[in-house]
This record gives structure tokens, C-alpha cells and sequence, in this order.
């Protein structure tokens, strides 16, 4: 149960929430799972329970809105859009994401010349 | 902003629970239709998929929960909750809480008492404004009592002229006892006591009159109007509190005085100078009536701002040896030294060190309480060890069982806090009226915001540390063994033993160094008690009487020798005596030279001078050693009689007979008639000094007041009323003054170190129970979780015997390492206090030894009544029980 883990998925899984409401535009809990699912190419298999305390941190934070509405499928959910605040916020996170990628590769790809 | 709207919405989310939980759950339901259609559209069966579903969502309260705690204020829900929990687990078990709360009111409550004492006393800045500018000057060295503590006022002005360091010097009459001035008025007279203070006496402490004003610069002139300020108490008493008194007269010893104004009730001139007085009323000292009379004014100081102590020390080192005696008499010089203190220093100084351990006293009874708690909490712990292990086994952390545990012992020590700050309430208010006791500042004492402060935090640490063991023992055990180890029914595991003995031990060893210290200090107290004071003070009792003898000393004679033979005739009255001054209460000092040597002027300490007559000796039970009392008849103009007491007679002609030598005192020529045993002038801890006797009656010098003194087996209460009926006989206009034991006044110098004993003496008392109740605990615990193998053990033919001893020995052994760890300590701490004992060695051998007997004693006691529970196990139910 270490913390520092937790915290990394979080902020990684607040970051995926921001980008697929982006990107789709107004869309349900179920629908922003099994979109970073698909997405991810199933790589990322997440508890998608966990993504409603991202939904609701994220709310807190005025990055995305929330709106009962009706599903595809008629079916009443609550539907989640992005806002300004949260566009913003997702150009910073994603730099940084990028940024730190970056960097881990050079890193690494450093570490395996120092081996030989 | 952003942290201020997400603060705002958790907040919100906290007071909209319900709707917002009933929102998550249909998101949830309609998460999972939605994940179950789609499975059953990929071709899962509706059960299959509803799995699936379920097992992709990943726990469903997990989510809740995160959700919950993203959203809002978790920590308050959690804590709230287990608030809840905890009061339903300590009501349940409400034994334990009981004796839990009693135990913390009783530690949290002496702490927050003796706290207060010391903030009081200590801490606290004293009730002026800037009262760390004010000091206290006295002489370097005051050996002889209150004359060489004081200055002549012509010192004092002079003082006050010449000076830079201070922005004012002040004084304030320090000769004159309780009850001096008769307020006349319909009735009797009536007694009360007046103080007279130099015209900047208030100012300089920066005490304003709450109704009318200050002395103004003409009343303190020479034949002015006479006037007097109230103090708010005796305003209250006397007057009622009419305001409309002031500028009016009354009758302060026949003469009209004008009330100019009331002094604030903050305003309290004995709780800082004068431990245990009151005074009644102020007047202006009129310096110039007072140039002749010696040595009266006890000067206090206000420094300039930026003048530091040692720099107005400097300069009076080198100002105060030059100021005149009198200024009239420039060939008298003057001999001063000054010794400036700052005025708290000198207020409470002296205590410092007791405060200090009374402190350290308080706060080792609330380490033994803690432990004690400790211990009683791990007990309840090992009992509940299946509880909690059954909680995590069903997903609730470490982390919240730990916070569930420290959650307990908060509300336990706050309400233990609660109820401890009322018994303080009541002992604080108790203390603030014990008037006899003569520590200063006293009467101010009262729990305040500090004190309110110093028990929450108290609380909190108490809390943290007795409630961090039995954490710490839960959040690392094994989960596993836990479960298993309550179904055995084999014992406690070992470590959680050793845990417990090793929390009684320590407690043990803190209840030693409490009564070890608290052994030393009335080993001390009763040194005091034994001392020879030199004068008899049980069976006697003094009275202040007034008479009228118009300045003449004839008739000073016959008017005492009158009222001496009534008062001697009252059926219980043995013996009656008068005096001008009584031991241990105001004094006064000369010089005494002998005749037949030239000495420098400050070669010989000043003596105690007592005015007294025939009589008197045998009324306070004093012992005359050598040559006779003091007669009527000794009024000779031009030589008078003095008897001297030993140390004086051991200075002044060593290895001679005194009796019949010639003296000089104050510039008369004295014979010596007679030599008595030293007499305790201050108290019973300190040297006699030297101390002379001369007559009421004698032409040469004034009584400072005439104080009756009685020898009687009666209780002297009963007499009270037949003498005064003498004295009003004598003299109409005698105040109802007080008849005081002479024992009190003894009480009264004595009261800061019985105070002192007292309180140390019950906080060991309180440690003592304590540790017993913790190895009583410990004991009959570790009995309860043997009772299977004891009863094998009975099975197997031990005999109740063997199972007492095995019992009372494993207490014993607990208690001798305790003993000896506390004996060890013991003997660091009493080395510690070894200033504040009296005649007493800081390793007395009684002292430590009735220690050991005692705590071994208790120890046993304590550990006897589980011994006895162990052998009445009856080894087959014992057995069958499991």
C-alpha cells in the first residue's frame, strides 16, 4: 500500500481524465474508463471505481463541469465536460508529463552506455 | 483562490453528505448497467457479465470511499466516526473509563494547580505596568533584620536627587505591623492597619486610584491636612463600597483624616511586600516628621527604559556609600550599601527553586499517570487484540487503528482534563484565600487563559504518550497471531509481558524519587519543628494594646505595671509580660558596643532590639541564662539595664562573665544585667543574630508598641475575651485587636515550607497509589491470563502456597528492580534539592530506607490480592474453561 504510488496514479489518472474529456468531449464515468482502456490498448487496466475521486477532485478544482443527462442508450448519468480552467491546466500537465518522459528516456538510454 | 474554493467545496460536500452520497450511488448503478450491457452484448451471460462488471469497477465501497475522501472532509468524517465508535467502546466499559478519567483529573488536575501557582508566582509579570523596570534596594548585608534593610528618609530623598539610572526612587515605612491605627467611630474602636508610603509610591509602581486621586505634593509636607487612600478591600468592608466616601473625614487615632480616593482591587501591597498582611489604608510618609527616627523607608525603584540592573547597580555602588544618615548630623556619615534587585526577583526568588520542584513533582505524577494508563490501555488492548485484528482482516489500515486508539485516549485525557480543571477551580480558590500563608501573591492566584492553554496542551501530551504504547504494540503485531493467540487461551505473548512489567517498573521508580524527595522535605519540616526557637510559642498568646500615657515614661510604667497585675489575676492567666516587638514579626535593630574598647563603626552587625518588661521572659518562655530579668526599677537616666542574649555575650567578651560590663547602644550607656538563650528572630531556619532586651520603661529610648504577652494552659481562645474586658477597663479606646497565638506567628514564618511539604508529601502519596494500582493492574492481569496453567500447575500438586509465592515473588521482583532503579534516580534528584532541605542529608539513610519498606510494603500488598485470586482457582474449571 505505498503512498508514493497512489499518488502517481492519481495525478496520471486526473491527467487521462482531463486529455479524454478533451478529446470526446461530454462523456459519463463508464465512458472516460473504458475509453482510457481503449486508449491505453488496454494496457492500463484500472479500477474504474477509482476514476470517480478523480472525477470529483477535478470537479472541486473547476477543471471539469458535471450534468445529469441521458446516455446513448437512454440512461440517465451524469456527464462530464472539460471547462477553460481545465484546458489550461491539461496544456500544463501534459508539457510536464512530456517533459518528464523526456527526460526519463535520456536517462535511461544514458545508464545503458554507462554499462558497457 | 483556487485552494480557498476547494477548501469551500469540501467544506460543503462535509454538510451535504447525504444527497451527495445518494448522487455517487446512482453514478455507480448506472457505471455498472452500463458495463453489464455491454458485457452481455459481447456475448457474456447477464450473471457472467454483472461479474465481470463488478470486477473491472474494483470494489465498490473502496471507490465510495476514495470518492468520499477526494471530495470531502475525511479526516473529520473519520474522526467523527470514531468519536462515535470510541464513546460506544468506553461507555460499554465503563470500569475502566471511570478509573482512566479519576486517574487523569487527578495528575491534569495537580498540574494545572501547581501551574498556576508557578505562573503566579514565576511566570507572570507582577500587576504593574513595566514591572520589570521596578526593583527593590536594600542593604548589602541584612543581617540585622529590618533596620538594615531600610534607609533614612534623608538617605532615601538624597538618593532620589542625586541619581541617573532611575526615574524614580520610592519608599515605603517599613516598621509598621498589623492592626496600628484605631479607626474610631460609634463603638468601639476598632483596629486597622495603616501603612505610610512616600509621596511617589503609587506612581512609581504606576498604581492609579480607582475613585478620587493620588497624595498631592502639600499633603505630604509637614503639617499638612491629613489625608488617606482606601484599599479596595477594606473600601468594600467598611464602607460598603460607597463611592460617596471619598472626600470625606473619619477618625484614624483621634485625628480627622480625609479619604482622597480608592485604591483598585489589582492593587493587593502585602500579597508583593509583605506575604500574608493586608493593609487597609495608605498615608503619605511625611519625610521631615521622619528625618530623626533612623532607618524606616524600604526603597523601591523604577529604572529608566534601557537601564539595565548591573548599570543601576554600578551606579549605586558608587552614589549609595556617599548619602548622609541625617542630614543634620554630617559627622554620622552614613555607611550605606545598596543591593539592587529586580522587584519580582525579589518577590519570589526564594521560591524559585521550591516551584521548580513542585513543578518537577506535578509533572513526575503526570508520568506515572501516564504510564499508568499506558499499562491500563494495553491491558484492554491484549483483551480487545481480536477485535482489532478482526477489523483489519476486514481492509481497515494500520493507520485508523491507530488513530481509532489515539482517538480513545484524547477523549479520555480531555474529559479527564475537564474534570481535573474543576478540581484545580476549587483547590486554586482555595489556595487564593489561605491568607496564613505567607507566599506572596497569592491572593492573585487564579486560572487563567495561560492555565486553560497549559491543560489543553497537557491533555493532548498526556494523551499522545499514554495512548502511543498500546498504538505502537497493535499497529506492528502479527494479524495472524493475533487471532490465534486469544483462542489458545495459553497467555499473553511474552513481549506484551515485558512490555507491562517494564511500564510498572518505571512507574515504580518515579513513585520512589516522588517519596524520597517528598521524605526529605518533612524529614526537613520536622528538623524545623525541632528546632529550639529559644522561646516557648505554644501555651502563649500576645495581644496589641493601646494605652495613654501622654509621652511620659513614669506613667508608661505604671499604666503596663497595672495592666500587667490585672491580667494576671484573670483565673488560667500564669504568668503576663509586655513587649515592644514579637519574634517573628516586625523588628528593629541598634548597635551594641562595649564600653571599654574602641571599635569601627561597622565591625559588629546590628542587634535586634526588644523594649520589654518584667516578666516578659517567662511569658513567651524564654530562657534566662545568666544575671536576672529586667525590673521596673531599672528607669536609671544615665545608665540603663540590657540583657543581652548568648551569641551577643560569645562576641562581645569572649570567655568573660558579661554580667555587669558596659555597652553603648544608640549613644546611651547600658549595663549588662543578664544573659538569655538565642531566640529565632526570623524563623526557624536561620541564625539567631544578635539580640538584645532593654526596658519598656527606659528614658532613653521608645517602644515601638506595647504587645501583651500571656502564659496559660487554657486554650488562649477562651481567655480572649476576660483580657480584653482588663484592657478596655484600663483604657476605653482599646481596639478590638486580634488575640494571637504566639504559635501562629511561628506557623506563619514556617507556612511557605509546610505549604511546600504538603503538596510534595500528597503528590507522593498520589504517586504511591498510583504505582500500587498500576501493580495491581499488572498482576491481577497476568493472573487472569494464567489462570489455565495455573490451575495445571494445581492439577499437578502445587499447593495454594506455592502459587501465592510464585505470584507475590514475581511481584517483589518487579518492584526491588523498580526500587532500585528509583533509588538510583533518587539520589541525583535529592541532590538536587539538597538546598531546600534543612538539617537534613540529601541520602539520609531513614529517609531511604522507609522508602524502600514502604513501596515494598505497598508493592506486596498490591500484588496479594491477585496471589489470593490465583489460589482459589478451582483447577478443574480452570481446565474445562477455555
Amino acid at each position: 500500500m505505498g503512498e508514493s504510488k497512489l499518488d502517481l496514479l492519481q495525478g496520471t489518472l486526473d491527467l487521462m481524465v482531463l486529455q479524454t474529456l478533451a478529446t470526446i468531449g461530454a462523456q459519463h464515468g463508464y465512458g472516460i474508463a473504458r475509453r482510457i482502456e481503449q486508449a491505453s490498448g488496454d494496457e492500463v487496466r484500472l479500477n474504474q471505481g477509482t476514476i470517480y475521486a478523480s472525477l470529483v477532485r477535478l470537479q472541486q478544482r473547476g477543471w471539469i463541469d458535471a450534468e445529469w443527462g441521458i446516455s446513448d442508450n437512454n440512461r440517465k448519468a451524469k456527464f462530464y465536460s472539460i471547462t477553460r480552467g481545465g484546458r489550461k491546466q491539461l496544456e500544463k500537465d501534459a508539457a510536464y508529463w512530456q517533459r518528464l518522459s523526456d527526460v526519463m528516456g535520456r536517462v535511461l538510454a544514458m545508464s545503458a552506455e554507462g554499462n558497457l | 483562490m483556487g485552494a480557498l474554493r476547494r477548501a469551500l467545496a469540501r467544506v460543503r460536500s462535509f454538510y451535504q453528505k447525504p444527497p451527495l452520497d445518494a448522487d455517487l450511488e446512482a453514478e455507480i448503478a448506472a457505471h455498472l448497467e452500463m458495463a453489464i450491457e455491454e458485457n452481455i452484448r459481447r456475448g457474456l451471460t447477464p450473471l457472467e457479465g454483472r461479474r465481470q462488471a463488478l470486477i473491472r469497477f474494483g470494489g465498490i465501497d473502496l471507490a465510495k470511499d476514495k470518492q468520499r475522501e477526494a471530495r470531502g472532509l475525511m479526516k473529520l468524517d473519520i474522526l467523527l466516526q470514531d468519536l462515535r465508535y470510541t464513546i460506544r467502546t468506553l461507555s460499554r466499559d465503563r470500569g475502566f473509563t471511570l478509573v482512566a478519567i479519576l486517574i487523569l483529573a487527578l495528575g491534569i488536575g495537580a498540574n494545572i494547580a501547581v501551574f498556576s501557582v508557578v505562573n503566579t508566582l514565576l511566570l507572570r509579570p507582577l500587576p504593574f505596568p513595566n514591572s520589570q523596570q521596578l526593583v527593590r534596594i536594600h542593604q548589602k548585608d541584612p543581617e540585622g533584620g529590618d533596620s538594615s534593610m531600610t534607609y533614612s528618609t534623608d538617605a532615601m530623598q538624597a538618593f532620589q536627587q542625586q541619581n541617573r539610572s532611575f526615574q524614580q526612587i520610592t519608599g515605603y515605612f517599613a516598621f509598621s505591623g498589623p492592626d496600628n491605627v484605631k479607626l474610631i467611630g460609634n463603638g468601639q474602636p476598632q483596629p486597622i492597619t495603616g501603612l505610610s508610603v512616600a509621596g511617589n509610591f503609587l506612581p512609581t509602581l504606576g498604581v492609579t486610584p480607582m475613585l478620587g486621586r493620588n497624595f498631592s505634593t502639600e499633603e505630604t509636607l509637614k503639617n499638612s491636612r491629613p489625608v488617606a487612600l482606601l484599599s479596595y478591600p477594606f473600601w468594600k468592608r467598611q464602607f460598603d463600597a460607597n463611592p460617596a466616601i471619598v472626600g470625606q473625614t473619619i477618625n484614624l487615632d483621634g485625628t480627622q483624616t480625609t479619604i482622597v480616593g480608592v485604591l483598585p482591587n489589582t492593587f493587593d501591597f502585602g500579597a508583593v511586600f509583605s506575604p500574608g498582611a493586608k493593609v487597609d489604608l495608605f498615608s503619605p510618609a511625611i519625610l521631615d516628621n521622619m528625618e530623626d527616627w533612623g532607618n524606616t523607608m524600604a526603597l523601591v525603584g523604577r529604572l529608566k527604559s534601557g537601564i539595565t540592573l548591573a548599570q543601576a547597580q554600578a551606579e549605586a555602588d558608587s552614589l549609595v556609600p556617599r548619602l548622609l544618615f541625617n542630614n543634620k548630623h554630617v559627622d554620622l556619615g552614613g555607611g550605606y550599601t545598596a543591593q539592587v534587585f529586580g522587584l519580582k526577583d525579589y518577590v519570589s526568588g526564594k521560591l524559585r527553586q521550591s516551584l521548580i520542584v513542585l513543578w518537577c513533582a506535578v509533572g513526575m505524577i503526570l508520568l506515572i499517570v501516564c504510564v499508568n494508563l499506558s499499562n491500563l490501555l494495553l491491558a484492554r488492548a491484549a483483551a480487545r487484540a481480536k477485535e482489532f485484528a478482526m477489523r483489519t482482516a476486514l481492509g481497515a489500515g494500520r493507520g485508523r487503528i491507530v488513530r481509532q486508539l489515539l482517538t480513545e485516549s484524547l477523549v479520555l485525557s480531555l474529559a479527564g482534563a475537564l474534570l481535573g480543571l474543576g478540581m484545580a477551580f476549587a483547590v486554586i480558590a482555595w489556595l487564593a484565600h489561605q491568607g496564613s500563608i505567607a507566599l506572596p501573591l497569592l491572593s492573585s492566584l487564579h486560572i487563567d487563559v495561560d492555565a486553560l492553554a497549559w491543560t489543553l496542551l497537557i491533555a493532548i501530551v498526556t494523551s499522545l504518550l499514554f495512548g502511543l504504547a498500546p498504538g505502537i504494540k497493535l499497529a506492528g503485531g502479527n494479524l495472524q497471531s493475533a487471532i490465534k493467540d486469544g483462542t489458545m487461551g495459553s497467555g499473553q505473548g511474552r513481549s506484551h509481558d515485558r512490555v507491562r512489567s517494564a511500564l510498572v517498573i518505571s512507574e515504580i521508580a518515579l513513585a520512589c524519587v516522588l517519596l524520597v524527595g517528598a521524605g526529605l522535605l518533612l524529614r526537613s519540616f520536622l528538623h524545623v519543628l525541632d528546632v529550639d526557637l529559644g522561646f516557648g510559642p505554644s501555651h502563649a498568646a500576645a495581644i496589641s494594646v493601646s494605652y495613654d500615657d501622654s509621652g511620659g515614661v513614669a506613667k508608661r510604667g505604671v499604666i503596663l505595671q497595672q495592666i500587667l497585675q490585672r491580667v494576671e489575676q484573670i483565673p488560667g492567666v500564669e504568668t503576663a509580660g509586655i513587649t515592644d516587638s514579637l519574634p517573628m514579626s516586625t523588628n528593629r535593630s541598634f548597635g551594641i558596643l562595649p564600653k571599654d574598647h574602641t571599635y569601627r563603626k561597622d565591625e559588629f552587625p546590628a542587634t535586634f532590639a526588644y523594649l520589654v518588661t518584667p516578666g516578659y521572659f517567662n511569658a513567651i518562655g524564654m530562657h534566662l541564662v545568666k544575671g536576672r530579668d529586667i525590673r521596673w526599677e531599672d528607669n536609671d537616666k544615665s545608665q540603663g539595664a540590657v540583657i543581652v542574649n548568648e551569641t551577643v555575650a560569645r562576641f562581645l567578651w569572649p570567655g568573660q562573665d558579661p554580667i555587669g560590663r558596659i555597652a553603648e547602644v544608640a549613644g546611651y550607656e547600658v549595663h549588662v544585667i543578664g544573659v538569655v538563650a538565642d531566640v529565632h528572630e526570623t524563623s526557624a531556619e536561620t541564625n539567631a543574630g544578635w539580640q538584645m532586651y532593654l526596658s519598656q520603661t527606659s528614658p532613653q529610648l521608645g517602644p515601638m508598641g506595647a504587645n501583651l504577652v500571656i502564659r496559660t494552659k487554657l486554650p488562649p481562645a477562651s481567655l480572649a475575651s476576660s483580657v480584653m474586658a482588663v484592657l478596655r477597663q484600663m483604657n476605653p479606646n482599646q481596639p478590638a485587636n486580634e488575640f494571637k497565638p504566639i504559635q501562629m506567628l511561628v506557623d506563619h514564618a514556617g507556612s511557605p515550607r509546610r505549604f511546600f511539604v504538603m503538596l510534595v508529601a500528597s503528590f507522593a502519596g498520589l504517586g504511591l497509589l498510583l504505582a500500587a494500582l498500576g501493580i495491581y493492574g499488572v498482576i491481577s492481569y497476568s493472573v487472569t491470563q494464567r489462570t489455565q496453567e495455573i490451575g495445571i500447575r494445581m492439577a499437578l500438586g502445587a499447593s495454594r502456597s506455592n502459587v501465592v509465592g510464585s505470584v507475590l515473588s514475581r511481584t517483589l521482583r518487579l518492584a526491588l528492580i523498580g526500587i532500585a532503579a528509583g533509588a538510583i534516580a533518587s539520589l541525583l534528584v535529592s541532590r538536587a534539592i539538597a538546598a531546600l532541605l534543612f538539617n537534613t542529608a540529601p541520602t539520609d539513610p531513614v529517609t531511604f530506607a522507609a522508602m524502600v519498606l514502604l513501596i515494598g510494603a505497598v508493592a506486596l500488598l498490591a500484588g496479594y490480592i491477585p496471589a489470593r485470586r490465583a489460589s482459589r482457582i478451582n483447577p478443574m474449571v480452570a481446565l474445562r474453561n477455555n
